[in-house]
């Protein structure tokens, strides 16, 4: 796990021009809101600054007049005489104020969360959509689970961005203004003085951030490692006691824990400096302001009020600092996390429908493969030279050992592959001429993992086309011999299927995937059967449903089994990618090559007795 | 926090109570210090207001500084103190789960899943760290500091500060209200997040199927429903949160509404000084801080007591398969002779129940220093029965003997320690080729290694790595082959010198020729080892003294190769075959 963590932790720098203009494209259709945003942040600045003016309007103007000269604020104007009325009036602007900025607050925090959630939601749909048209061979290269990361985490990092730091950004920025202009108008020479410590702060913020940074970039490596420690001695624990390691892995995850109680005390000490490192510089400055702003309340050039108002904003000015200064990873992992997406969304989809796909005729046709080569990689060909034609409603039985190729014809044929040299055919077609949907459609496909989805049996079988009629999902399931199954169901057709068709057995769920494949009632079939033994009855079954379906179809089975090859109009007997033998079974029988040890390998317990059935309960510690 | 857990974590507590001691002493002295700062402000703004020297102003200028150094020196060493011990308690607490967990036989892994022990000793121990730590800081700053504050605000106006606490209760209430809300709609949106990866997940992994029956637009339509379902549930999170945090502002400026209205009155009647009421003002802003932590430490210690519970399940789980009174300690070494008699053998299901038996009626004597091979179809219980030896799994006594003893009188360590166990999955650890090898024998020289890599067939391989030995294994360093791999684990398992090898399958990705010449050159060591091999080829283990085929649990036919070709049964079918297989794949 760590190494790729550790890749997906590479960060970049926090601003790149160019992929923030893309991820603008994302989030600039929803401008109305943004601004929306920005107004109310830049009004919410005020009802959080208001405090300490009020409080100072408050001393000047009832509790210590004594020492004021002039008009002193601007509104004080509008202000009663009466000072308990006066304080009453000013009582009830701020809560007004708080009450104000309470909805403001609401208003900037959803709208912006709004956006992030929806531009997120965008993203991860055009990432998904994107998925959905890459060719197979790209799903070959890329690990699924890095691929997922990009449409979960990595999307996450964008919205943390755009609702948390740019959040923050607006309404710090317009907070930390908005007191400079009170502070500068009230007194120029104490506000540099509040000010004097800030760029402390800032300095002291920024060692903060990179010593706990660092800590913490190791307190995640220790606990990477504490998680493959356990993960490794949990799940090899019988290793572990077999091998009297006890003592001995102890006394190492002793060490690890220790390493990781060590990377802590980096951070412990940081927090440990940093808190009362602020405190002290702010109290400083609140000194300060006592000490010059005292002085001249005595000379009478200053009010009592301005300076508790210094005083106070001294104490609010510095949060905003310390939050921008946070979201400053935000912003980094957000640059590294939208670079990861883009190079994905801009992998280009190569194996598409061609731009004018040719108009095939409907109904069942030839299949032909025309000297045929094909390679997942290279030069390694997985099919050589492979050429053969399937009559209109005629059955072919491929056959051959492990390793013969004859599941890439399947992928082959439903174009998940393009191939290297030669061509296929379906109808007289080139099928890189079809339009890729209507080839993939007019085949029944059983593939040889069925791959049930969570869901009703009515879901799965309508699979291949949503819109089926339940007569159709019916007469589906009646010729793949399930219908009696399914009705003693409780719940029929709308029983839920557990993951993965848990609940099932082994040839229910192949019978199920037989209907889900039929259902459309296409021209051809392409079936892959599946190794697995089933007990007599549905060995049975299975054999029965296979007559149906291959019955006015063009059908190409990957068979194991010896009655269905016994079927077919065609057995082709493929060896290491070479097509070395073809024939009916007794042709073939009488040639003695590769499909006779083939048939006494695999098919002779067969025709003897029955399949022979395996016992049904499988240990799970095997 | 009921009082059994505070039981379990009293013996951690106690075992720092200095710390504790230490560290709460200087937090009281701490709020002490930090209280006198509104008081140099209100002593300031008095003077000011009245007259005062300028030597006077410079005087409480200085002490504001000297306090805040003195505030900043104190919470520097509480922070040290009570943070890092909660440091150490969870070093000690989490040594101790790992500690247990190994003891704990395979039957209590059966029942609990990796995940989630994964998640107790992560999670749940973080968690309880964060109830010990700073919930345990926090409440008792907030506390002293509540009690401190309160006493001073009541000391100069008792009406003003009744009133300026009225938004309090709210406050705490609110916090910890809101926090446990918040907290559950976090959790429901991370099980939510988990959900949207499956079902990406699920669609790439079904790639092909959904490809085949084109069903790429019903999948995009699905993953939307799933997508929106997401964001919407983050925006109801939202919505609570998005009212919290403006609420918590909006209360605790209640109540600096209230200071200014009912205080700025009691300035006029003259009841407070202007400096009382700046004062007023500033401590107010020093309470806001306890007033959340209140709220917030409420919901740390519930969370913290529920993964105490958690664990506590892990703790409570007695190892069954250890050494106790029934051990008979004489025994001091093993031979190698094993018997089953009338062996069988269920797993443990989740719920305690006995599952499916595996293994029934089972006789058979192995006599010390022989080589017996199992064979048989999957699922007839081949790697089970292998299991019982080594005391994975407890049978009734009498069912599994070796050297005449019933195993579960021989010392767990003696048996194990006595036996060579290559699994059918050849589990290696993230660590180097050596180590992996001295899995067994931390101790072991490196002739012994070099040794022990050459009789698995490891030798040539480990020459053509660039580091040799000291190759790392796992993702970030060597990937080796399955049969790499195998042929390590083989290693491992010689390199004990054991009185019993158990080869379960263990070779099946190493090649049929390489495999026949691994059990050749072990046939030297074997000699005068019992030695059980679990094997799909049948080529490779014809040269056992004794071979038994096990179908459905039971014997189904035993004797040497030769006898048991001649019987033309199970065996002789499963001979034909991989002669068949091999042959083909020579074409």
């Amino acid at each position: 796990m760590s190494s790729a963590q550790q890749e997906e932790e590479v960060l970049g720098k926090a601003y790149d021009g160019r992929l923030m203009r893309r991820l603008l494209g994302y989030v600039g259709g929803y401008w109305p809101q943004i601004l929306l945003a920005t107004l109310a942040a830049l009004f919410g600045s005020i009802t959080q600054v208001a405090g300490p003016y009020l409080n100072k309007v408050v001393i000047d103007r009832y509790l210590d007049p004594s020492h004021v000269q002039g008009s002193g604020s601007f509104f004080s104007a509008w202000l009663p005489a009466n000072a308990y009325r006066g304080l009453a009036d000013i009582a009830v602007l701020y809560l007004f104020l708080l009450v104000a900025g309470f909805g403001l607050d609401f208003i900037q925090t959803y709208t912006m969360q709004w956006v992030g959630q929806h531009s997120m939601f965008d993203l991860r749909r055009d990432l998904f959509q994107h998925l959905q048209r890459l060719q197979v061979e790209f799903f070959d290269r890329n690990p699924v689970g890095r691929l997922v990361t990009r449409i979960t985490n990595d999307v996450e990092t964008i919205n943390d961005m755009i609702s948390n730091a740019l959040v923050a950004f607006f309404d710090d920025s317009f907070v930390l203004l908005l007191i400079i202009v009170v502070m500068f108008r009230a007194n120029w020479v104490l506000a540099l003085i509040a000010l004097s410590v800030t760029p402390l702060i800032a300095l002291g913020t920024m060692f903060f951030r990179r010593a706990v940074r660092d800590s913490y970039r190791r307190v995640r490596l220790a606990v990477a490692r504490i998680n493959t420690f356990l993960q490794e001695h949990i799940s090899g624990i019988a290793l572990v006691q077999a091998f009297n390691r006890e003592e001995h892995a102890f006394a190492e995850f002793r060490e690890i824990n220790h390493q990781h109680r060590h990377a802590w005390t980096d951070a412990v000490f940081a927090y440990a400096v940093y808190y009362p490192a602020v405190e002290i510089l702010s109290t400083c400055a609140i000194a300060m302001i006592l000490w010059f702003g005292g002085l001249r309340v005595l000379d009478h050039t200053l009010t009592i009020g301005i300076v508790v108002m210094f005083i106070q904003y001294s104490q609010r000015f510095f949060r905003p600092i310390q939050d921008l200064s946070d979201k400053y990873n935000t912003l980094q992992s957000a640059m590294a996390g939208s670079e990861r997406i883009f190079r994905l969304l801009d992998t280009p989809a190569t194996l598409t429908s061609p731009a004018a796909p040719a108009v095939v005729a409907e109904g069942v046709g030839r299949i032909e493969f025309d000297h045929v080569w094909f390679a997942y990689q290279g030069e390694h060909w997985v099919l050589k030279d492979l050429s053969f034609s399937v009559q209109p409603g005629a059955t072919l039985a491929i056959v051959g050992h492990t390793g013969a190729g004859k599941t890439t014809i399947t992928s082959l044929l439903l174009r998940f592959y393009d191939v290297q040299r030669g061509r296929i055919l379906v109808n007289g077609v080139d099928i890189r001429e079809w339009d890729l949907t209507t080839l993939r459609r007019r085949f029944a496909v059983v593939l040889q993992d069925p791959h049930l989805t969570s869901g009703t049996i009515a879901d799965n079988v309508r699979m291949g086309k949503p819109g089926l009629s339940d007569a159709d999902l019916w007469r589906a399931l009646e010729q793949a011999d399930l219908a009696d199954y399914v009705r003693s169901l409780p719940d029929g057709i709308h029983s839920v299927l557990r993951e993965r068709g848990a609940g099932l057995s082994t040839g229910q769920k192949q019978l199920l995937s037989f209907a889900r494949a039929l259902a459309p009632n296409p021209p051809f079939l392409i079936l892959d059967e599946a190794t697995s033994s089933v007990d007599t009855e549905t060995e049975l079954k299975i054999r029965h449903a296979l007559d149906t379906m291959v019955t006015g179809r063009t059908s190409i089975i990957i068979a194991h089994r010896l009655s269905t090859i016994q079927r077919a109009d065609l057995i082709l007997v493929l060896h290491k990618g070479v097509l070395r033998e073809q024939g009916t079974h007794q042709e073939l029988l009488r040639e003695h090559g590769i499909y006779w040890r083939l048939y006494r390998l695999q098919y002779r317990g067969q025709a003897a007795g029955g399949n022979v059935a395996v016992p049904a309960v499988q240990n799970t510690a095997e | 926090m009921s009082f059994a857990l505070l039981r379990t974590l009293g013996p951690y507590l106690r075992r720092y109570r200095r710390r504790y001691v230490l560290g709460f002493s200087i937090l009281v002295l701490n709020v002490a210090v930090f209280s006198s700062i509104p008081y140099i402000l209100k002593l300031a703004i008095d003077g000011l207001s009245h007259g005062i020297s300028v030597g006077s102003l410079a005087e409480l200028a200085g002490l504001l500084v000297l306090a805040v150094l003195a505030r900043g020196l104190f919470t520097y060493w509480q922070r040290l103190i009570l943070i890092t011990t909660s440091r150490d308690l969870e070093f000690d607490l989490r040594n101790d789960l790992l500690w247990h967990l190994e003891k704990l036989s395979q039957s209590f892994f059966q029942r609990f899943r990796t995940g989630d022990l994964m998640a107790r000793s992560t999670n749940d121990l973080s968690a309880v760290r964060n109830m010990l730590g700073p919930g345990i800081m926090y409440s008792a700053n907030a506390i002293v500091q509540f009690v401190v504050v309160l006493a001073i605000l009541l000391n100069l106006d008792a009406r003003l500060t009744l009133i300026a606490f009225l938004p309090a209760p709210v406050i705490i209430l609110s916090v910890q209200w809101f926090g446990k809300r918040i907290h559950d709609r976090f959790e429901k949106i991370q099980a939510m997040f988990s959900s949207l990866a499956t079902r990406v997940e699920e669609n790439l992994t079904g790639l092909r199927v959904v490809r085949a029956f084109t069903r790429e637009p019903e999948e995009a339509a699905a993953f939307d429903r799933l997508n929106q379902d997401y964001i919407q549930r983050n925006l109801r999170l939202v919505r609570l949160s998005g009212t919290f945090t403006p609420l918590l502002q909006t209360l605790l400026g209640v109540a600096f509404v209230l200071v200014l209205w009912f205080g700025g009155r009691a300035v006029l009647a003259r009841q407070i000084t202007l400096g009382g009421f700046v004062a007023f003002n500033a401590y107010m802003v020093q309470m806001s801080f306890p007033m959340i932590a209140m709220g917030w430490v409420i919901n740390l210690v519930q969370r913290g007591t529920a993964s105490l519970e958690r664990l506590q399940q892990i703790f409570r789980s007695q190892p069954d398969i250890a050494d106790g009174p029934r051990t008979d300690s004489s025994i001091a070494s093993i031979s190698g002779q094993i018997s089953f008699r009338h062996l069988s053998f269920a797993y443990p299901a989740a719920d305690g129940s006995a599952g499916p038996t595996i293994l029934r009626d089972l006789d058979l004597d192995i006599p010390s220093g022989k080589t017996v091979a199992f064979v048989g179809r999957t699922g007839a219980g081949k790697s089970t029965l292998m299991s019982l030896v080594p005391r994975f799994y407890d049978v009734p006594e009498g069912m599994l003997l070796v050297d005449g003893h019933p195993a579960p009188r021989i010392p767990v360590e003696l048996l194990r320690r006595s036996i060579g166990y290559v699994p059918q999955e050849s589990f290696l650890f993230s660590d180097t080729l050596r180590a992996n090898i001295a899995f067994g024998v931390p101790d072991a020289t490196e002739e012994q290694i070099v040794a022990a890599a050459d009789a698995a067939g490891l030798g040539a391989d480990v020459a053509a790595f660039p580091q040799g030995y000291d190759a790392k294994i796992g993702e970030r360093g060597l990937t080796l082959s399955g049969g790499q791999k195998q042929r390590t684990a083989l290693a491992r398992a010689l390199l004990r010198d054991p009185r019993i090898l158990i080869l379960d399958d263990s070779l099946s990705s190493v090649d049929t020729l390489t495999e026949e010449r691994i059990l050749e050159g072990l046939s030297a060591f074997a000699q005068g080892r019992t030695t059980l091999i679990v094997s799909h080829r049948i080529s490779t283990i014809r040269n056992a003294d004794w071979i038994v085929v096990l179908q459905a649990g039971g014997i189904a036919e035993q004797g040497t190769h030769t006898e048991l070709i001649g019987k033309g049964g199970l065996y002789a079918e499963l001979y034909e075959q991989q002669l068949l297989q091999e042959e083909l794949a020579a074409v």
